[in-house]
C-alpha cells in the first residue's frame, strides 16, 4: 500500500469514529431509533461517501451520480451522519432527526430530502428498486453504478427473492447490493429465526457473483466493491460481516440493541468510548 | 343527449364490442411511439393484459418480470426514479392487489410516475371466479395519497385515459375489464383526468357510475325517461382526484343520487361521492355495487344480473331514492 492510500484510509477511520460519535448524540437527541445497525454500518458508510460514491453534495439529483440505495431504511441515522458530514446539509440539522416538521424522517423519504434516492423503512423492496435503475441505466448505456444497502434480517422477505432472480436474469453488472450481515435482527439472532445460510449458496444459485469481506474494515470493503466493478457478466454482491453496535464494544452482538436508543447516561459512556478509542487516548476534549 | 356518444346507443346487438383491456392496449402502444421513456412491464400475463402489443412493437421496451407483482411494482418504482414512465401489467386482484404494500412505499409515497393497468377487474371477469375478480381495487387505490384513480367506461375511452396516464407525472391507476363491453362513446369525445362527462342532463335524479356499467346507467335513463322521471347520466372516470364540481351541480339540481359500479361498494366510487355529498351537500343516495361479497364463476351476463349490476336494479334503486328526496 502506498503512502497516499495509507493517508486516505486512516482518514476514513477518523471520519467513521466522527460519525459515530455524531449518530450516538443524534440518537439521543431523538430518543428513539435504532443504534446497532447504523453503528456496524459507520465504515461502510464512510467508505461510501468520502471514496467510493460519484457523487455532488451540492448537487444531489446530478443525473451521472452513483446510486446508493438503502434498502433497510431503519439504518437511515448513520446514512444523515454520512450525508451531513459530505455536504448534503448542515451537521447542526442532525438534531432534528425524528422531529415534527424535520427533513430527517425516523425511515428515510425520497420527497423530504434530496438525496437519499427513495423512500424505505418497510423491509425487501430496495433490491427491486435499485435493479429498476440499474435496468433503465443499462437501457440508456449510463455508466454510474447502483450500489444496493440490504440487512440480513430482510432476507427473510420473498421480494428481495424476486428482485435478485430479476438481477440474475438480467445480468446487471452495474449494480451491487452490499448486506449486512451482523446476524441480528429486530427479535433475536437471524439463523433462529429465520436461518439464512448458506446465504451465500442461495445468491450463486440465484447468478449473482459473491464475495464475503470484512464491513468493518474500511480496506478491505473498498476493495471489494473495487473487485465487484470488474464483474461483467452478474450483478455483484458483497456479503459484508460486521458486528452490530461496532464500537461500543459494551452493546457489541447485542440485539437488544437493534431497536432502541441510548439514555443520557448510556450517551455519554458511549461518546467517551468513542473519543478516547477505548482508552487508547487518555487526553479528551468535550 | 351528449352528442359525443355513438348514433345508434339503444341497439346494443349493433354495438361494437370490445374489453376496455384493448383500449390499454392501444393507448400505450400510442403513448410508446410518442415518448421513448414508455416501458412496459408484465408479470407473465402479457396477451390477457394486451401489453404484448407493445411487446410486439417494442420489444426492446418491454420487460417480463414472471410472476412477482410485487418485484414488478419494485422494479417499475426504481426505472421511474431514474426517469423512466413504467406501466406494469398484471391482474387487479395482483396489482395492486398482492403488491399493495410496495405501491404504497416505493410509488405513492415516493410520488413516482407508475401506471398500473389493473385487468380482469369486476365479477364480469366471469368463470375464472372469486380470486380473479378483483371488487376492492379502487378502495386500495384511491386512499393513497398522491395515486390517480381511473376507471374507463369503453375500450375507446380506456385508450385516451391510458394516453392521458402517460404523460400526467403522477402514480396512477387504471381500472381495466376483460370481457368485452360496447363501445359507446366516440373519438370525438373529450376525456381530461379529473373531469367527468355529463351523458344525459336530467333534472329528477343524479345517476353517477364509472366503467363499462355507465352504459347500464344510460339504458337505465332510456327506460326511466318513458315512466316521467328525468335522469342525468354522469361517466365519473376519474375518481380520484374527485370532480366535486360536476357532482355537486348535478346533485344540487336533482337531489338524489344513484351511483353504479362494478366494486365493493364499501370503499368503492360511491363511497367518494358520498363523501363529498355528505360534507357538502347531504342528500339521499343509493349504491349499486358488490355488497360485501366475493364473486364466483358463471357467465358475465349471469354474474351482473346476479348481484343486481345492470339497468333493471339501477331503475329500482332510481325509484328507491327519488322517494326519500326532502321536497
Amino acid at each position: 500500500m502506498d503512502i497516499d492510500q495509507a493517508k486516505t484510509n486512516k482518514k476514513l477511520r477518523e471520519m467513521a469514529n466522527t460519525m459515530r460519535q455524531d449518530l450516538i448524540s443524534m440518537l439521543l437527541k431523538a430518543g428513539s431509533g435504532h443504534t446497532a445497525g447504523p453503528l456496524g454500518m459507520a465504515d461502510i458508510f464512510a467508505a461510501f461517501y468520502f471514496h467510493i460514491l460519484k457523487h455532488d453534495p451540492k448537487n444531489p439529483f446530478w443525473e451521472e451520480r452513483d446510486r446508493l440505495i438503502l434498502s433497510n431504511g431503519h439504518i437511515c441515522p448513520i446514512r444523515y451522519v454520512a450525508m451531513a458530514r459530505s455536504g448534503y446539509f448542515p451537521v447542526e440539522e442532525l438534531a432534528t432527526l425524528r422531529k415534527f416538521g424535520t427533513r430527517l424522517q425516523g425511515h428515510p423519504e425520497r420527497e423530504k430530502l434530496p438525496g437519499v434516492e427513495t423512500t424505505s423503512g418497510p423491509l425487501g423492496s430496495g433490491l427491486g428498486q435499485a435493479a429498476g435503475i440499474a435496468y433503465a441505466a443499462l437501457m440508456d448505456k449510463k455508466k454510474f453504478r447502483v450500489y444496493c444497502l440490504m440487512s440480513d434480517g430482510e432476507q427473510d422477505a420473498g421480494n428481495i427473492w424476486e428482485s435478485a432472480m430479476f438481477a440474475g436474469k438480467n445480468k446487471l453488472r452495474n449494480l451491487t447490493a452490499v448486506m449486512d450481515r451482523n446476524n441480528i435482527q429486530i427479535t433475536g439472532m437471524t439463523e433462529d429465526i429465520m436461518p439464512l445460510e448458506s446465504i451465500r449458496a442461495k445468491y450463486e444459485a440465484f447468478n449473482w457473483h459473491v464475495i464475503e469481506t470484512n464491513g468493518n474494515n474500511i480496506e478491505e470493503f473498498i476493495d471489494a466493491v473495487d473487485r465487484a466493478r470488474a464483474i461483467y457478466e452478474k450483478p455483484t454482491i458483497i456479503i459484508a460481516h460486521t458486528i452490530p453496535g461496532k464500537g461500543i464494544p459494551e452493546i457489541e452482538f447485542d440485539f437488544n440493541w437493534h431497536g432502541k436508543a441510548p439514555n443520557k447516561e448510556e450517551a455519554k459512556r458511549f461518546l467517551h468510548e468513542l473519543r478516547t478509542i477505548g482508552g487508547k487516548i487518555t487526553s479528551e476534549h468535550q | 343527449m351528449n352528442k359525443h356518444l355513438v348514433q345508434n346507443l339503444f341497439e346494443k346487438e349493433k354495438l361494437e364490442m370490445l374489453p376496455t383491456r384493448d383500449g390499454y392496449g392501444k393507448g400505450v402502444v400510442k403513448a410508446g411511439e410518442k415518448d421513448q421513456r414508455i416501458v412496459v412491464l408484465c408479470a407473465d400475463l402479457a396477451e390477457s393484459t394486451r401489453s404484448h402489443w407493445f411487446k410486439e412493437k417494442f420489444p426492446e421496451r418491454f420487460i417480463e418480470v414472471g410472476v412477482a407483482e410485487q418485484n414488478m411494482a419494485t422494479i417499475a418504482a426504481g426505472m421511474a426514479n431514474y426517469g423512466k414512465i413504467p406501466f406494469i401489467s398484471s391482474y387487479a386482484a395482483f396489482s395492486p392487489g398482492r403488491n399493495n404494500e410496495q405501491i404504497r412505499t416505493t410509488i405513492s409515497l415516493n410520488n413516482l410516475p407508475v401506471k398500473i393497468a389493473g385487468a380482469h377487474a369486476g365479477v364480469s371477469v366471469g368463470p375464472d371466479g372469486a380470486t380473479h375478480q378483483a371488487l376492492e381495487d379502487m378502495a386500495l387505490m384511491r386512499v393513497q395519497p398522491n395515486m390517480v384513480v381511473i376507471s374507463p367506461c369503453d375500450a375507446i375511452e380506456a385508450q385516451k385515459a391510458t394516453f392521458a396516464a402517460a404523460f400526467n407525472e403522477k402514480p396512477t391507476y387504471i381500472r381495466l375489464g376483460r370481457e368485452k363491453s360496447p363501445v359507446f362513446t366516440t373519438e370525438n369525445m373529450p376525456f381530461e383526468i379529473g373531469k367527468a362527462v355529463i351523458l344525459r342532463e336530467g333534472k329528477d335524479i343524479s345517476i353517477i357510475a364509472c366503467g363499462p356499467l355507465v352504459y347500464e346507467a344510460l339504458l337505465a335513463a332510456e327506460k326511466l325517461e318513458k315512466e316521467g322521471i328525468d335522469a342525468e347520466v354522469i361517466n365519473l372516470h376519474t375518481i380520484k382526484p374527485l370532480d366535486k364540481k360536476t357532482i355537486l351541480a348535478s346533485v344540487k339540481k336533482t337531489g338524489a343520487v344513484v351511483t353504479v359500479e362494478e366494486h365493493q361498494i364499501a370503499g368503492g366510487m360511491g363511497s367518494a361521492v358520498a363523501e363529498v355529498l355528505a360534507m357538502n351537500l347531504p342528500s339521499p343516495i343509493e349504491m349499486i355495487g358488490v355488497n360485501d361479497s366475493f364473486g364466483q364463476s358463471g357467465t358475465p351476463d349471469e354474474l351482473l344480473n346476479f348481484f343486481g349490476l345492470t339497468h333493471p336494479s339501477i331503475v329500482k334503486a332510481v325509484k328507491k331514492v327519488i322517494k326519500r328526496k326532502v321536497t
